[in-house]
């Protein structure tokens, strides 16, 4: 059907999904992601974690199998390097130009302004790490290096997304769906406060190396960096001890004091978001499975079409959220800073 | 050789004080050793006991005491009210500002005013450092997440006329959300959080299950819940050409704080003695962690 409405966007919102491996990469491709983003093995990027990620042999085979396809592939080099790493960025992004990659994903000054010196071909996109919340942080890097693209960190509600698109010089991607950063990307020190490696520095986060599960007289302890971050009770059902993300004392009262273990899940949200002319919708977790992956693009693009096809009429089945419900942290998700009152 | 001598600067005010007792604080602080003193809510734009006439107000009573006054602006920059605000200090004509924002950067940097990098702005290597002096930053606040040794390669290469600054003293600033914690410790909506911040003048302690407390809820800011304390490291700070050492304001306690840097800057008292005497005071312990290359919280003793 060659129709089309006139209030719709012109370009069609695209679906970009997360890779932290080949047979990721490729699922991702099958069941309908428009662009896959990965990262290298080592600290450039901010899912540094061990087994994940890729080399320029596996990142090159997924690149060819993407281009076949003729899918995107995005490479995110989103972590700041310090002095002693710099020739390490640096080179990642000479790999990401000489592979020939669809664009690359940075968020510190120091490599956004290398890549566009060295290689003033190769697209970029500002990274949630580049902390862009408002128009005249955009309109900075647009106008020192060329951004093409920025995703938002996941603190604005949706009025405030409508707002800096509305004066942003570059078109603008979304978290729809994954892990809940509940702080703003590129500007939480909380992990390195306690463990001494941070997203910024380390492209960590609550690092698996500094935690421990214990089984205690009081129920199961998981601890980070020696810090309990939770405690639970025989039978209920037990979380990675991210940060944010655990059960603390504020005066009287135990509870979530930051944020449950939630994920984002903006499923709802998809003809707003279409409506107002976001580019994107970025699907969180390179260090999640292949399964993952797959269940996840699946939906997605099922949602997407749905929503192309006939936005008035869309509304998110029960069996997208059920199966998304499946891959969520906690088997929760929520609708986070979109929706003011989470706020 | 000459021995370097940094200055002493007061950060902005991280909590909401009512009025009456954020001007009694400053009429306080204008008579104590401290050259510069940095102004203006950075935190949460709904703080409004003082609004921008107020603040710049308050800018020239200090600098007729004789202070160089920086205005500090916003971390999180979201609402165009907010912006709003920022545009009208970055164009003050008078004061120097500091950025907490690259928005606040570009805002400067398109008018040709020199500015001040706050922490809330990530320069993590000497080329960034470069970059942004180039668009008219002259002094930079080192990320509190960096170590000693990182900052001496930064300053290895620190570009010319480009001041470093040091959180030296003080709760770190350790992230931001959109989220207000303490409208959710109160079970309030954030829209309608009632200004419950101005109960407790630094904030709201978050603890373990174990008791132990180590994050400081301030808003939509977090906080370390120790307290970073450098003065013992003043050898080292001297020896990297720090220019400038941030004090970070406390409701209580902080005229001995100013002294003891002050002193300990002159040569009248020994740095690391007037450490252990702060560290005795504090209700949740110093940290050094990040500046020995460490998890910030740690503190290791510099006798050690």
């Amino acid at each position: 059907m060659a129709t089309s409405i006139p209030s719709m966007p012109a370009k069609p919102l695209e679906l970009v999904c997360p890779a932290g491996n080949l047979p990721s990469l490729k699922t991702a491709v099958d069941h309908g992601a428009d662009a896959v983003y990965i990262g290298f093995r080592d600290d450039t990027n901010a899912r540094h974690f061990p087994g994940l990620n890729f080399d320029a042999k596996t990142a090159a085979q997924g690149i060819q199998y993407a281009h076949a396809r003729h899918r995107r592939v995005f490479v995110a080099l989103n972590t700041f390097p310090q002095p002693s790493g710099w020739e390490r960025w640096q080179r990642a992004v000479d790999q990401a130009a000489d592979l020939g990659v669809d664009a690359v994903i940075a968020a510190d000054i120091s490599v956004l302004d290398y890549a566009r010196r060295q290689h003033p071909d190769l697209p970029l996109h500002l990274s949630v790490q580049g902390s862009a919340t408002n128009y005249e942080a955009i309109r900075f890097y647009h106008e020192q290096f060329g951004i093409r693209r920025v995703v938002l960190p996941r603190v604005l509600s949706l009025p405030q997304v409508r707002h800096a698109l509305e004066h942003s010089p570059v078109p603008i991607e979304v978290f729809g769906f994954g892990g809940l950063c509940i702080m703003v990307e590129g500007r939480c020190l909380l992990s390195s406060y306690v463990t001494g490696e941070s997203p910024n520095m380390c492209g960590v986060c609550s690092p698996a190396k500094a935690v421990r599960w214990e089984e205690t007289a009081n129920g199961l302890e998981t601890r980070l960096g020696g810090l309990l971050i939770d405690r639970y009770a025989p039978g209920e059902p037990a979380g990675y001890p991210t940060l944010c993300k655990g059960r603390f004392t504020v005066a009287d009262q135990t509870y979530y004091a930051i944020e449950e273990p939630t994920s984002l899940n903006t499923l709802e949200l998809l003809p707003e978001l279409h409506h107002m002319g976001i580019a994107a919708i970025k699907i969180e977790g390179r260090q999640r499975s292949p399964a993952y992956v797959t269940q996840v693009t699946e939906v997605w693009r099922a949602a997407i079409d749905a929503c192309r096809r006939n936005p008035s009429a869309y509304t998110p089945k029960p069996e997208w959220l059920r199966e998304l419900g499946k891959v969520s942290e906690g088997q929760q998700t929520t609708l986070g800073a979109y929706h003011r009152t989470w706020q | 050789m000459t021995v370097h001598h940094p200055k002493l600067a007061l950060g902005p005010v991280l909590y909401y004080w009512p009025k009456d007792k954020v001007l009694d604080f400053y009429e306080r602080m204008s008579a104590m050793p401290v050259e510069m003193i940095y102004l203006g809510e950075t935190v949460c734009s709904k703080r409004h006991a003082l609004n921008t006439n107020d603040w710049l107000d308050l800018a020239e009573r200090l600098s007729c005491a004789g202070k160089e006054v920086v205005l500090s602006t916003m971390a999180l920059l979201e609402a165009e009210s907010e912006l709003l605000t920022l545009r009208r200090l970055c164009e003050n004509g008078r004061f120097t500002v500091e950025a907490n924002d690259l928005g606040a950067v570009r805002l400067l940097a398109d008018r040709k005013i020199p500015f001040v990098l706050g922490t809330g702005i990530n320069v993590y290597n000497g080329h960034t450092l470069r970059f942004l002096a180039g668009l008219g930053a002259k002094r930079w606040v080192m990320p509190v997440e960096l170590s000693r040794e990182t900052l001496a390669s930064i300053q290895a290469e620190r570009p010319d006329g480009v001041e470093t600054e040091v959180f030296a003293y003080g709760r770190l600033p350790l992230a931001y959300s959109a989220r207000c914690f303490t409208a959710r410790y109160h079970n309030l909506p954030k829209d309608d959080c009632q200004y419950r911040c101005l109960d407790d003048p630094e904030g709201l302690t978050l603890s373990t299950r174990e008791g132990q407390a180590f994050l400081t809820i301030n808003g939509i800011q977090t906080q370390s819940a120790q307290t970073c304390n450098l003065v013992g490291e003043l050898a080292a700070l001297r020896e990297l050409q720090v220019d400038v050492l941030r004090i970070s304001p406390q409701p209580s306690g902080l005229e001995t704080v100013i002294e003891a840097f002050a002193a300990s800057l002159r040569g009248d008292r020994d740095p690391v003695e007037a450490a252990q005497q702060i560290n005795a005071t504090l209700p949740y312990g110093a940290c050094n962690g990040y500046w020995l290359g460490q998890p910030g919280l740690m503190q290791v003793d510099v006798n050690d």
